[in-house]
């Protein structure tokens, strides 16, 4: 096709689409859709404040280093605690959002909070189940080779299962490495 | 209660945790009906949002009743039917006060780049979700609505986020009368973003995905030409031959930070985590569209760098428009647009799960088993 100023054309013209699409063209004026323009002031949101009244802060709550004050409401739903409460803690206290290190360490700290927690769950006798955290009972029947067939994103899913199971194999080799250790000191004393 | 909790990546599931308390005089406290996982519940259930924490309980779509309202609560009473946007927002802070409700800088102390979101770790300000029996709701006053009573309860929830957000996408798209539109990505959110700019007059609406199942529901629901990447050596190339060389006017990225279609990308970033997402989707939407176009941008990303082609969307004079749908200002057009039958956005949910059986429904819904383009969770089944 040759570049020219024209517009290539357009396989339908408005009156088929209107006839084919229910409500084209019913939001046809820029002008007049609900996010524009984006700014506007006066809206009426429902608030009846000019500043919220801050929720009670019952223990430290951490926050990034860019705002100037803790915000009137926050959430409350997984206080720091543990190693990976001090990584946070870190996070928060010492790099801005602007640092790679300020999510990377957050990153890291989710990792460190997933192993504390399932050591927390075994030793409470409420351990993690792999098999029903992880959903895998519902292969039986999604028709999991059907539903996978010619799917590019197969060759990633392969790796998932090593992602997931693999910090697992890891602390086991560990735990059975410091184990034979253990039992292996214990008998040359013996 | 009843809730689902986050037990690391991969990992969910359902435990007794504390009703949820009135901690703020504007909170409310609302009985879960239906919830939703949205696409990107599962950068979270995936490990890949800095900041999430075992424990914690997901959801940013849900519906239900009001079951107890803090003392200055004067919109709400026990019992209403509400609807609540996934933003948690303040109202009146310097970007509430400009419609920026997904903006607000009163609600998430985690982070300044972004608002507060039910359920979406504590970079989103660390509030439970609604994948739950109960839920705290802030802002009791300004984000939740009556759902309207001739509303479905299904249709009511997909107004929290998927519908709004993919509505919102076609407007930030710029689309006029006449325009190509491609939306990448067949989920949710894309076909309501096709199906949105039909509303705004797109001459041709174009989506691309690679699950066969989604295509077919992208012709069907969103009447849209479909292009499966997979058939094609370079997607890129092949929107440019369907428009005549020059490229889309708008192109609509409704895919975000796990998208196919690059190994290298996809591994470094949602395996392996270095980057805040896979920009497949971003810089394939960067190549297609024309010169002096418009991308608009829906997925979600993390807050890390990711390999982004900066430099073609500047040689290209695109405009680059993106932000978290600010839900309720959406609201009363697609109200009107629900209630006149333009927009029907139960036509996608494809499976109702228990909440006891959350754990299952995430893992069809990020392994796209069955079918499966939109799971909504229902509390009380069983």
């Amino acid at each position: 096709m040759p570049y020219t100023a024209d517009k290539p054309p357009l396989p339908q013209t408005p009156d088929q689409l209107r006839a084919r699409i229910p409500g084209w063209g019913a939001d046809l004026d820029p002008a007049d859709r609900p996010s524009v323009p984006r700014e506007v002031r006066g809206l009426d949101t429902g608030a009846h404040w000019e500043l919220p009244e801050q929720q009670e802060e019952h223990v430290p709550r951490e926050r990034s280093v860019e705002h100037t004050r803790l915000t009137p409401v926050f959430g409350t739903s997984v206080p720091l605690k543990g190693l990976s409460g001090a990584v946070r803690r870190l996070s928060y206290a010492r790099f801005s959002e602007g640092r790679a290190a300020h999510w990377l360490l957050l990153l890291a700290a989710d990792r460190v909070d997933a192993v504390e927690s399932h050591l927390t769950a075994l030793v409470r006798l409420h351990p993690d189940d792999p098999v029903t955290e992880t959903g895998i009972r519902a292969e039986l029947s999604a028709g999991p080779l059907s539903s996978r067939r010619g799917r590019v994103d197969v060759r990633h899913q392969v790796l998932d299962p090593v992602v997931v199971v693999g910090p697992w194999v890891v602390a086991g080799v560990i735990g059975y490495r410091a184990v034979r250790s253990v039992v292996r000191r214990a008998r040359r004393e013996a | 209660m009843r809730a689902m909790v986050y037990r690391g990546p991969y990992k969910i599931r359902v435990e007794d945790k504390p009703m949820p308390r009135i901690e703020h005089p504007n909170d409310a406290i609302v009985r879960v009906t239906t919830a939703a996982i949205c696409g990107s519940d599962l950068h979270l259930y995936h490990g890949l949002m800095p900041d999430t924490r075992v424990g914690s309980t997901f959801g940013h779509e849900f519906v239900g009743v009001v079951h107890e309202v803090g003392p200055s609560v004067q919109n709400l009473s026990v019992g209403d039917r509400v609807m609540v946007p996934f933003n948690i927002y303040c109202g009146t802070c310097f970007f509430c006060a400009r419609g920026l409700y997904s903006n607000c800088h009163n609600v998430n102390p985690n982070a300044t780049a972004v608002g507060g979101i039910y359920g979406y770790s504590h970079t989103t300000g660390g509030y439970d979700g609604g994948q739950a029996e109960y839920v705290r709701v802030p802002f009791a006053d300004v984000g939740p609505t009556l759902v309207p009573d001739w509303m479905d309860e299904e249709d009511a929830v997909l107004c929290t986020d998927a519908l709004a957000t993919g509505y919102f996408g076609a407007q930030l798209a710029d689309v006029v009368e006449g325009d190509v539109v491609v939306v990448l990505g067949a989920g949710p959110v894309g076909l309501f973003a096709a199906r949105s700019a039909w509303l705004m007059g797109a001459g041709r609406v174009i989506v691309v995905d690679h699950l066969a199942e989604r295509l077919a529901k992208a012709r069907e629901f969103a009447f849209a030409e479909t292009i499966d990447f997979t058939e094609h050596r370079d997607v890129v190339v092949e929107l440019k031959r369907t428009t005549g060389g020059l490229g889309a006017d708008r192109v609509i990225d409704a895919v975000g930070a796990e998208a196919d279609g690059n190994l290298l990308q996809h591994v470094t970033a949602v395996t392996l985590k270095l980057q805040g997402g896979s920009p497949v989707a971003l810089n394939w939407a960067i190549d297609a569209v024309r010169k002096g176009g418009t991308v608009s941008v829906m997925g979600a990303y993390g807050p890390m760098f990711s390999a982004v082609k900066f430099g073609d969307a500047m040689n290209k004079g695109l405009t680059l428009r993106m932000n978290q749908a600010p839900v309720k200002r959406q609201w009363p057009r697609l109200f009107e647009h629900i209630r006149s039958g333009y927009l029907t956005p139960s036509d996608i949910v494809t499976h109702r799960i228990p909440l006891e059986h959350i754990a299952e429904g995430y893992h069809l819904f990020s392994s796209k088993l069955d079918g499966c383009i939109k799971p909504l969770v229902v509390p009380s089944a069983t």
